[in-house]
């Protein structure tokens, strides 16, 4: 250490050993392209007064909501509790934790080029200002997920969901967004995949690839199924949604040839058009002939989201998806800084328990399954999700300007779509608990009826539900759908729950049925935005595949090939998705925890080839770091799976229910369990048999891959260490401060480069 | 009241950067640096070139 700082007080020393210290040489006619670490590290150590005082206050009050929430809890416990609670973790986690990682496990250096500045094109690599860069990256993270675990999670009560989705984001969720990004980085950008057949070899690479591979497709059918349980005989939802299409469509022209680059532009045109969708959605749910086309039942739903999905896949990107995604961008961050402000408005009253009745049950009616492991399978995104390792490997890292700034937009980005997991999650408790479990119930249980709902919700034996079938019509008419029993996926609920906030926040209750359908359709968008993309990122990725093979199959230009594998990944999601659909027992219940255990799956592969990287740079006295989430993700996932596989209650096991319908079928019967027909009882062996045998495919891909990390990771410990992957060093030409804010350090050095004068700034981004 | 527009220009500017209007600047500014000689691509051009690599390199979207 203080060796290395020498070298750095004494650039022009001469290096013999290429060492990165001598490598990563000053240019001495240019002001520091990095902050003094000494100095750097003094001033965070000086404890001025104010920042005591300051830090202080942050505790107290978290320490203050903390106890309001899973102490006091009184009758009811006021929302705000839940955004201070969450801030003031997150403001300590930043700080101190991922300092922490920051200065003993990844040592960013200011001094060595990021793949922005010495692989620079201008295009996929440029420096990208670190504000900008967070944004970008959030859009690309957050999505539907954060907002749909964290709702059939509150079946359990508030607290468990919350202490996971808190504390789950600071020890796992952002530790694994930062490595990823990091270690990407320091390898020009590499993909997730690239980085497994670096560090795993061909058999840990190979699994690491197929779990991607077909977890990407049950993740995508399973967003996909939100949304079809959302439109489901709601014409009005139908309608506006469907219009997205024309609007994204018209988008894509004007962008390409009436107005190229003003994407903002184009956005607010496009949702302007939208609330005219919305309005005009309402408008059309009226009329006897809108609901007559409108009104389409779930399976015809399904195709239609097939047959675009496949069209979207082989159209060009300019024409639909890019558009689709600048208008989901722009929706994005709206609605969460919207609900951000009306949460703290309107600070809802939350009755829900703290535990529920469920939270040391097993059969829970939304999703089954005890505690341990289901709640931290259900909540995946916004507490730990391996989607991201997808994003943070790749795409971002090749616009990070500086090393130290990763901290800012990998660990950060994650702290931020914890927090919209948090409204999603005060969204959903702040309503009725009677109406949440006739929303969440299955049909198969509600008989999709009123009078089938109250009576199924007054016999779960609730402290203080008494569900009347007006509290049902009343909430259906406010929200201008013909019913909202039986309304599963999450979707429904969280637009039922947000749609309340807003009318108090905005408009009354004349605009429930606005906000209601408002809820719903950015929902919808950003899932069909992730299905748009999420098939052509598989597409690629399938081609890649058998390009090894069929050397033809790598031009992605080649028309057939790419038809063949987008029809083989449509074929693959949507044949889970009309599973879903037409699953007697209620599909998303028993789906969604596969939608999970896939998620956790691809962290606990992410996080392993983390731990891979990190025994290979011999830093064995932290790397509990990544041990810690690692060893969790895995426990979970792979006991939620055996649950699945091995269980023999029928709710909770695939395989258990897969042979109770088949024994009651070869017994001749004619109807069991909520499965009224033959038709029905064989379409319950032919799912479970499906839902049984990925189960077991997920868990043995992820165990390959764990144990291939494990062993290299021992061999690394052995040899003391082995010579990383890392692009070689780089000197940098560039600074910029690494947080939201520039400390007075990086401002002194900010104005020297600023005093510069013009003709011998260096090429910010030079070859 | 002027430095109240300035910021709220700044806050325009980047909610547009967010949005992915920094592209074509961070090319131009790229351009610029790399000495060049070719004229760079006029931002029609560069739209289009970028919409057209999308097709071909698909960036993912989370759930």
């Amino acid at each position: 250490m203080t060796e290395e700082n020498r070298r750095r007080r004494d650039p022009d020393r001469p290096g013999s050993g290429a060492t990165d210290a001598e490598l990563l040489v000053q240019d001495p006619d240019l002001p520091p392209v990095a902050i003094d670490e000494q100095e750097a590290e003094a001033e965070e150590r000086r404890w001025t007064p104010l920042k005591v005082a300051v830090w202080v206050a942050i505790a107290l009050l978290g320490g203050i909501s903390w106890t309001m929430l899973a102490i006091v809890r009184g009758e009811t416990v006021n929302a705000i509790w839940f955004v201070f609670a969450a801030v003031c973790t997150y403001l300590i986690g930043y700080r101190f934790y991922s300092k922490y990682i920051e200065r003993h496990l990844l040592k960013p250096n200011d001094r060595r080029a990021t793949p922005a500045e010495y692989k620079a094109d201008g295009k996929d690599y440029a420096a990208t200002d670190r504000r900008v860069l967070y944004g970008h990256h959030f859009a690309a993270i957050a999505g539907a997920g954060p907002l749909v675990g964290p709702v059939l999670a509150a079946q359990m009560g508030y607290l468990p969901g919350t202490v996971w989705i808190i504390v789950g984001v600071i020890l796992a969720g952002a530790v694994q967004d930062y490595l990823v990004m990091f270690f990407s980085m320091r390898r020009g950008g590499r993909s997730l995949g690239q980085m497994a057949r670096e560090e795993l070899g061909l058999i840990g690479g190979t699994a690491a690839l197929v779990a991607t591979l077909t977890i990407m497709i049950i993740i995508v059918a399973i967003l996909a199924l939100v949304v079809v349980n959302a439109l489901g005989e709601s014409p009005w939802g139908v309608f506006s949604v469907a219009m997205t299409i024309p609007i994204a469509l018209f988008m894509g022209v004007y962008l390409r040839y009436l107005r190229p680059g003003k994407v903002s532009e184009v956005s607010i045109i496009g949702f302007v058009l939208l609330m005219l969708a919305i309005v005009g959605g309402g408008w059309i749910a009226d009329t006897e002939w809108g609901v007559a086309i409108f009104s389409l039942d779930r399976v015809t739903i399904a195709w239609g989201i097939i047959i675009y999905g496949f069209i979207a896949a082989v159209l060009p990107v300019w024409l639909l998806l890019a558009p689709r995604d600048y208008l989901s961008t722009f929706m994005k961050i709206g609605t969460i800084v919207m609900l951000a402000v009306a949460i703290i408005i309107v600070r809802p009253e939350i009755s829900v328990p703290a535990f529920s009745e469920f939270a040391s049950r097993d059969d829970g009616p939304v999703v089954a399954g005890p505690l341990f492991p289901f709640l931290f399978v259900t909540i995946a995104c916004g507490a730990l999700s391996g989607f991201h390792a997808l994003i943070s490997s790749g795409t971002t890292p090749k616009m990070i300007m500086k090393e130290r700034q990763t901290r800012f937009i990998g660990y950060g980005g994650m702290l931020m779509e914890s927090f919209v997991a948090i409204m999603a999650l005060v969204a959903a408790i702040s309503l009725d608990r009677g109406i949440y479990f006739a929303m969440n119930s299955s049909a198969a249980a509600t008989g999709g009826t009123v009078e089938g709902a109250v009576a199924f919700v007054n016999s779960l034996g609730l402290v203080g539900v008494n569900l009347t079938p007006d509290m049902l019509t009343s909430l259906a008419a406010d929200v201008g759908e013909e019913s909202v029993v039986s309304r599963t996926g999450g979707a429904p609920t969280l637009a039922v729950g947000l749609a309340m906030i807003m009318q108090s926040f905005i408009g009354g209750p004349a605009m429930m049925a606005f906000w209601y359908h408002f809820a719903i359709m950015f929902e919808a968008l950003f899932i069909l935005t992730a299905v748009d993309a999420g098939t052509r990122v598989a597409r690629f990725m399938l081609q890649d595949s058998i390009g090894n093979f069929v050397p033809k199959f790598r031009d992605t230009g080649w028309r057939t090939g790419a038809w063949i594998c987008t029809a083989i990944m449509v074929a693959g999601w949507g044949s889970i998705l009309i599973m879903g659909v037409t699953d007697p027992l209620g599909g998303i219940n028993t789906l969604f925890p596969l939608f999970g255990i896939a998620n956790q799956l691809l962290a606990a592969i992410a996080l392993a080839i983390c731990l891979a990287i990190l025994a290979k740079k011999n830093v064995f006295k932290y790397i509990w770091v990544v041990v810690l989430p690692l060893a969790f993700a895995s426990v979970v996932t792979i006991t939620a799976s055996m649950y699945k596989i091995f269980s023999p209650v029928p709710a909770v096991g695939y395989w258990a229910q897969h042979n109770a319908f088949r024994n009651a079928l070869e017994a001749g019967e004619t109807s069991f369990g909520t499965a009224k027909t033959v038709e029905a009882m064989e379409a319950v062996v032919r799912n479970t048999f499906v839902q049984g045998v990925l189960s077991i495919l997920f868990v043995t891909l992820a165990i390959i891959v764990i144990i291939t990390a494990v062993i290299a990771s021992v061999r690394s410990f052995r040899s003391g260490g082995a010579p990383s992957a890392e692009d070689p060093a780089v000197p940098s030409r560039t600074f910029a401060p690494a947080g939201f804010f520039a400390t007075p350090l990086e401002k002194q050095i900010e104005a020297q480069w600023d005093a510069l004068p013009e003709d011998r700034k260096p090429a910010r981004t030079r070859h | 009241m002027s430095t109240v527009a300035v910021h709220l220009r700044g806050l325009v500017r980047f909610f547009r950067d967010v949005m992915g209007e920094d592209a074509y600047r961070k090319y131009q500014a790229y351009h610029a640096a790399s000495g060049c000689s070719s004229p760079p691509l006029t931002e029609r051009e560069f739209w289009r070139d970028k919409m057209d690599r999308q097709d071909a390199n698909p960036g993912s979207r989370c759930c």
